[in-house]
C-alpha cells in the first residue's frame, strides 16, 4: 500500500512538473521518457527473456526512418505514422533476428552490435535513395492530436508520458501472463523450458518483435520532436545507453528501468549545472578573503567516469540493478476458495 | 498398443556407439524401469525420447507417432513429460511459477491477449493456476508455493520438478534418477507418489540406481550396458540374471584377472 502511494504521489509530482519548469529542464524529462520507453521496450528481450541484445537502436531508427519517409513525401499525418512505424521495426526485427536467434550470451551480443552498425551505415549510404543519406531528412511534420499541434517541449512532455502510462500499464499486464513468464523461463533455463513445453525459439522472436514494434514507436515521436533526423542519432553508442539504463535499473523490473532513465539521461543535466556551484563556493570563500580557483563547469565530461565507476560498483554490490524485479503477485487465497 | 516403442535405436557420438541399437516396449500404464552400470547410455535413451538428441539410426515411437527428431517442446505437448537427472528448476522463481512452466503448452493466450485481459485469458490463467496448485498438493508442497525454487530444500526440488512435467498433463513421465540426493525417508515417500501417479493413469519410465526403489516401483525392467540392451523382464527375473549381475559386480574371471 505504502509502496502504491509512493508511485502515485511521484506521478503526480512528474504530472505537474511541467508547469514549475522551463523549457529547456522540460526538454531534459522528454528525453528521460524517450530512454524510459525504449529501455522499457529493450527490457523485454535483454531483462525478461535474458537475450543480450545491444542493437536497439536499429529498430529504433527504422521506426524514425518508416515516420520520416511517408511523412515528408505522402505527408501522413504523423501520429498515424506511429502504427506504421512499429509493424515495419517489428518486420525488420523479425527478418533480422530470425537466423541468429539461437545465438547465446556473447555471441548473439556481437551480432547485435553488427544491426546498429549495418543500418547506420545504410542510411549514410542513402540506401533506396530515400534516406537522405548522411544529411538525414527534414522538415518531418509535428503531431497533431484532435486538431492541436504538438510543438513546445510543454506539449510533447503529456504526448511522451502519456505514452508511457499506457506503455507500463500494457508492460505490466505482458509481465504477469502466460507470456512473460515464458521470457523468464528461457532466461533461466532454456533447456529446462524447453523440456516443459515451451517453444523458446518462438518466443525469444516474439520478445524481439514486441520490444522493435515498441522502439519503432517511440522513433515516430522522435522524428517529429526533432522534426530532423540523421543516421548520426542512431548509432551504436544508442544502444549502450538503453543496455545502460536497463542493467543499471533493473533488468525485468519496470520501475527500475524507469528510475535507471533518470539516472542514465537526466543527472549528465544536473552534473552541467556544476559550474555554478563552483562559481558560488568561490564567491562565497572569496568573501571571507581566502581565493579558490574552483571549476566544476566541466565535470559533465566526467560524467562517463562516474558512470563507469557505479556501474562497477553496482555489478559488485547490487547485480541485481537497483530496483530488481518483485516476485509476481498470484490470488492465492482466492483460488483455493474456489478450489475447495 | 505399447505406448511407447523403442525401435533399434541408435546414437553415435563421434566414435562412440553410446546406444546400441536398444529395443523396447513400454506399455500403457506400467511403471517401467531403465537401470544399468555408470556411463551405460540410460540418459542419453531418455534424451532420445525427450528430443534433446537426435539418433542416428531407428525409431522412437509414441502413441502411434514417431517423433525423432521433433523438438523437445512438441514432444512435451504430444504427451511426453520428464524430469532432470541434475535439477533443472528456474531457480529465482517460485514454485507455483515453476509448475505455471508445466502448464504452459496446454494454454493458448499469447501477448496480445495479455494486453487486452480477455475474458478468456483471464480464465484461461485462472484453471492454469488451479492445475499448478492441485500439482503442488499432489507432490506434498502445496504450503510452499510462494517459496522461490532454490530455497527448498534438495528433496522438495526433486518433487517440484515432478510437479511441473506433471502440470504438462502427461501420458508419459520420464523420471531421470528421482531419487539421486535423497534420504530414505524421501525415497519412501517418492515410492508413495510413484504408486499415486500410476494410479492416475500416466505411464511412468524411470531410470534409477536405487535399487531396492527399483525393486518396489518398477513392474518391468530394462538393463543396458554399453549400450547394448542385456536383460528385459519383471524385477525378480532381473535379480537373478547372471548377465546383470555380471555387469554390475563384474565376473570372477574379471576379479582374477585384476589380482594378478
Amino acid at each position: 500500500m505504502t509502496r502504491k502511494a509512493i508511485y502515485l504521489l511521484l506521478a503526480t509530482l512528474l504530472a505537474v512538473s511541467p508547469a514549475f519548469l522551463n523549457a529547456y529542464w522540460v526538454d531534459v524529462l522528454n528525453n528521460v521518457g524517450m530512454y524510459a520507453l525504449l529501455a522499457l521496450s529493450l527490457n523485454l528481450i535483454l531483462g525478461h527473456a535474458g537475450l543480450f541484445h545491444m542493437g536497439h537502436a536499429a529498430f529504433y531508427a527504422v521506426g524514425a526512418y518508416t515516420t520520416a519517409i511517408l511523412n515528408t513525401t505522402y505527408g501522413i499525418p504523423v501520429l498515424w505514422l506511429m502504427p506504421v512505424a512499429g509493424l515495419m521495426a517489428g518486420l525488420f526485427a523479425l527478418m533480422v533476428a530470425r537466423p541468429i536467434i539461437h545465438l547465446r550470451g556473447d555471441y548473439l551480443l556481437i551480432v547485435t552490435i553488427g544491426f546498429v552498425e549495418i543500418v547506420r551505415i545504410a542510411l549514410v549510404n542513402n540506401v533506396f535513395g530515400i534516406t537522405g543519406g548522411s544529411n538525414g531528412i527534414f522538415g518531418i511534420d509535428r503531431p497533431f492530436l484532435f486538431g492541436f499541434k504538438i510543438r513546445k517541449p510543454h506539449e510533447f512532455f503529456y504526448l511522451i508520458w502519456g505514452f508511457m502510462v499506457v506503455t507500463v500499464f500494457l508492460f505490466h499486464r505482458l509481465e504477469n501472463s502466460r507470456f512473460g513468464r515464458a521470457l523468464n523461463y528461457l532466461r533461466e533455463d532454456d533447456v529446462a523450458a524447453e523440456g516443459s513445453g515451451i517453444n523458446t525459439t518462438h518466443y525469444k522472436l516474439i520478445a524481439f518483435v514486441i520490444g522493435a514494434v515498441w522502439a519503432g514507436m517511440v522513433g515516430t515521436i522522435y522524428a517529429s520532436k526533432m522534426t530532423i533526423i540523421a543516421p548520426e542519432s542512431f548509432n551504436f553508442w544508442e544502444s549502450v545507453v538503453m543496455f545502460m539504463i536497463v542493467i543499471l535499473g533493473g533488468s525485468g523490473s519496470i520501475r527500475g528501468v524507469i528510475l535507471g532513465a533518470f539516472l542514465v539521461i537526466g543527472l549528465p543535466e544536473l552534473f552541467r549545472g556544476m559550474g555554478a556551484v563552483s562559481d558560488l563556493i568561490n564567491n562565497v570563500f572569496s568573501g571571507f578573503g581566502i581565493t579558490l580557483d574552483l571549476d566544476f563547469s566541466n565535470f559533465s565530461q566526467a560524467r562517463m567516469m562516474i558512470f563507469g565507476a557505479a556501474m562497477v560498483i553496482m555489478m559488485i554490490f547490487r547485480n541485481e540493478g537497483l530496483l530488481p524485479p518483485l516476485p509476481r503477485k498470484y490470488p492465492l487465497k482466492k483460488i483455493r476458495e474456489e478450489m475447495s | 498398443m505399447s505406448l511407447l516403442k523403442l525401435d533399434k535405436l541408435i546414437k553415435d557420438f563421434g566414435g562412440l556407439r553410446a546406444v546400441d541399437e536398444v529395443t523396447f516396449e513400454v506399455e500403457a500404464g506400467d511403471v517401467f524401469g531403465l537401470i544399468g552400470p555408470n556411463g551405460a547410455g540410460k540418459t542419453t535413451v531418455f534424451n532420445l525420447i525427450t528430443g534433446n538428441y537426435e539418433p542416428n539410426g531407428g525409431d522412437v515411437i509414441f502413441d502411434g507417432t514417431r517423433i525423432n527428431g521433433l523438438a523437445p517442446n512438441k514432444i512435451v505437448s504430444l504427451g511426453v513429460a520428464r524430469t532432470f537427472q541434475t535439477i533443472r528448476l528456474f531457480k529465482s522463481l517460485s514454485a507455483l511459477e515453476n509448475v505455471l512452466s508445466g502448464a504452459h503448452c496446454r494454454m493458448t493466450s499469447g501477448p496480445i491477449a495479455a494486453m487486452l485481459k480477455t475474458p478468456f485469458q483471464q480464465r484461461e490463467e485462472k484453471e492454469a493456476l488451479k492445475l499448478a496448485l492441485t500439482e503442488l498438493d499432489f507432490v506434498g508442497l502445496g504450503d510452499q508455493a510462494e517459496t522461490r525454487a532454490d530455497g527448498l530444500s534438495y528433496g522438495n526440488q526433486r518433487l517440484l520438478e515432478i510437479a511441473r512435467a506433471l502440470a504438462t498433463k502427461p501420458k508419459l513421465l520420464i523420471l531421470d534418477e528421482p531419487a539421486g540426493g535423497m534420504n530414505e525417508q524421501e525415497t519412501d515417500a517418492l515410492i508413495e507418489i510413484i504408486a499415486r501417479i500410476k494410479a492416475r493413469g500416466i505411464t511412468v519410465l524411470l531410470i534409477e540406481h536405487d535399487m531396492s526403489l527399483v525393486m518396489q516401483a518398477c513392474e518391468k525392467l530394462v538393463v543396458i550396458e554399453y549400450g547394448k540392451k542385456i536383460a528385459e523382464g519383471l524385477p525378480e527375473e532381473i535379480k537373478v540374471n547372471k548377465k546383470v549381475i555380471e555387469a554390475y559386480l563384474g565376473t570372477e574371471d574379471e576379479e582374477d584377472e585384476t589380482c594378478f
